[in-house]
């Protein structure tokens, strides 16, 4: 059967191009450059895309236009607001720390571009790519709350120190019930590694093949996934109307900016890692016996559907964030501790009772 | 060794990842620094808030909620960290590692149950 085309043909390709016409380790390092270079636009591509993405669903369910002026389409907002908040003016308290105040938007960023670099984009197409992958991202997506909370700390101010203890306590709250549903799916694939996971659901999706366990931890992981993003219905640490904006107050123009950039790449990476976890990564639709139909999803390139994957999660913790209303702190915490950490702990003894047993698929 | 895409060691291209990340905040903040208005104002120093002045230290001592819950989330959280090498393996363990980790997660349970019970997960 046809496979859907690999990308290590074009990495290697260049990377004998490179090996060729230099010495070993200045390919390494232009290797590197190249790398960083796509890193970078496909960073900034996806958070615009992403920007736009929630504007017209937000617009769509609310019954409103959205931006239509700038552009076709309002496509050129984004550029238009980004010029705009590059040119506004960095105002830094008296009183604040200005060390850890500057600090924080590096952390939160450099742990989104973490593990933004993670994520399979498409077979061949991934960059990071440690033996160790599920765990890494867990550990490098929970550097995020040391920025929250040194944001919201080095302010020194009462909103933004409210909006980061909230913001703290729940992000590492939810991170448990995440990294129990990411245990589970690392039980049922039997190894911790991207491209593994990826390509055990090569004859279907863990969603698919995990019997009920799969589809609990699914579901676990969304609602988990949306409260560790400070969005939806979870959107307490920058509750407007008791905090203005939570733990970002006081940071204005681009600083503001960077805060922002890194919620929508992490909402990228949330959809990414759900639809790796339990929808293939860039793995076809198969359907077992139908050949015709096979051979057909193999027809589309594995970018696409890891894309696809990705942008229809998102529309899925819109969808959430759009409609139901926001909770309150207890019930939050309540949620997590009583509900979701103990189901997810049973589950995951159920899913290793299945995997022992044989039971999956 | 643990090689990536171009067979680099990924642990370069963490560093690679991280030092663009830093990049990027750098760029963006250079900019904003060439093209920004600065202007020197008394009150723009001043901390958001109703427009009066603010009221004792920001700094505070805050809530004792918050730490309990944080204890709660180290427990777990190192427990996780224990459980991530038997899940990458539990198929060949099979039944005996399974009961171990089942002895291991029942006293896990316990210790939230009484958390539980002491009201350590009730907001006040």
């Amino acid at each position: 059967m046809k496979e859907t085309f690999d990308f290590s043909i074009v990495t290697t390709w260049l990377h004998q191009l490179l090996s060729g016409c230099m010495p070993a380790w200045l390919a390494t390092t232009t290797e590197c450059v190249i790398i960083a270079v796509v890193l970078l636009a496909a960073y900034s591509l996806i958070a615009m895309a992403y920007i736009m993405y929630e504007r017209w669903v937000c617009a769509w369910i609310q019954c409103r236009l959205g931006p239509r002026r700038v552009g076709p389409w309002g496509l050129l907002q984004v550029f238009a607001d980004v010029i705009k908040i590059l040119q506004k003016e960095l105002i830094t308290l008296w009183k604040s720390d200005k060390f850890l105040h500057n600090l924080a938007p590096y952390l939160v960023l450099v742990a989104s571009m973490l593990t933004f670099a993670c994520l399979p984009w498409g077979r061949g197409l991934q960059i990071i790519d440690f033996n160790i992958g599920a765990f890494f991202i867990i550990a490098v997506s929970s550097i995020g709350v040391l920025g929250i909370l040194l944001a919201g700390w080095s302010s020194n101010s009462k909103y933004t120190l409210i909006g980061a203890m909230r913001s703290g306590a729940q992000m590492i709250s939810y991170e448990l019930s995440v990294g129990l549903s990411v245990l589970t799916v690392v039980c049922l694939a039997g190894t911790m590694s991207i491209t593994g996971i990826v390509e055990t659901q090569a004859d279907g999706w863990f969603l698919f093949k995990g019997h009920l366990p799969a589809i609990i931890a699914f579901i676990i992981y969304v609602v988990a996934a949306n409260a560790e993003n400070n969005r939806g219905p979870f959107d307490l640490p920058e509750a407007e109307h008791e905090l203005t904006a939570g733990y970002h107050t006081e940071y204005s123009g681009i600083h503001f900016g960077f805060f922002y950039l890194a919620e929508y790449l992490n909402l990228f990476i949330v959809s990414g890692i759900a639809a790796l976890l339990f929808l293939g990564g860039w793995q076809p639709l198969h359907v077992p016996g139908w050949e015709g139909f096979n051979e057909m999803m193999n027809c589309i390139p594995s970018l696409i559907w890891f894309l696809g994957k990705a942008f229809f999660m998102t529309f899925i913790f819109m969808w959430i964030r759009w409609s139901f209303p926001r909770v309150r702190i207890d019930q939050m915490l309540a949620l997590e501790w009583r509900y979701l950490m103990p189901i997810g702990l049973v589950n995951l003894v159920l899913m290793a009772i299945v995997v022992t047993q044989g039971w999956h698929f | 060794m643990d090689l990536s895409i171009f067979g680099i060691q990924s642990t370069t291209l963490a560093i690679t990842a991280a030092l663009t990340g830093v990049l990027l905040v750098a760029a963006a903040l250079i900019i904003a620094w060439l093209i920004g208005p600065r202007s020197y104002t008394e009150m723009k120093g001043e901390p958001y808030e109703c427009g009066i002045p603010t009221r004792g230290e920001s700094m505070a001592q805050f809530h004792v909620g918050y730490y309990l819950f944080a204890i709660l989330f180290l427990m777990f959280d190192v427990e996780t960290v224990f459980l991530f090498p038997w899940a990458a393996i539990c198929r060949s363990l099979g039944t005996g590692a399974l009961a171990a980790v089942g002895t291991f997660l029942v006293i896990l349970a316990l210790g939230l149950a009484y958390a539980w019970k002491k009201g350590a997960l009730r907001w006040k």
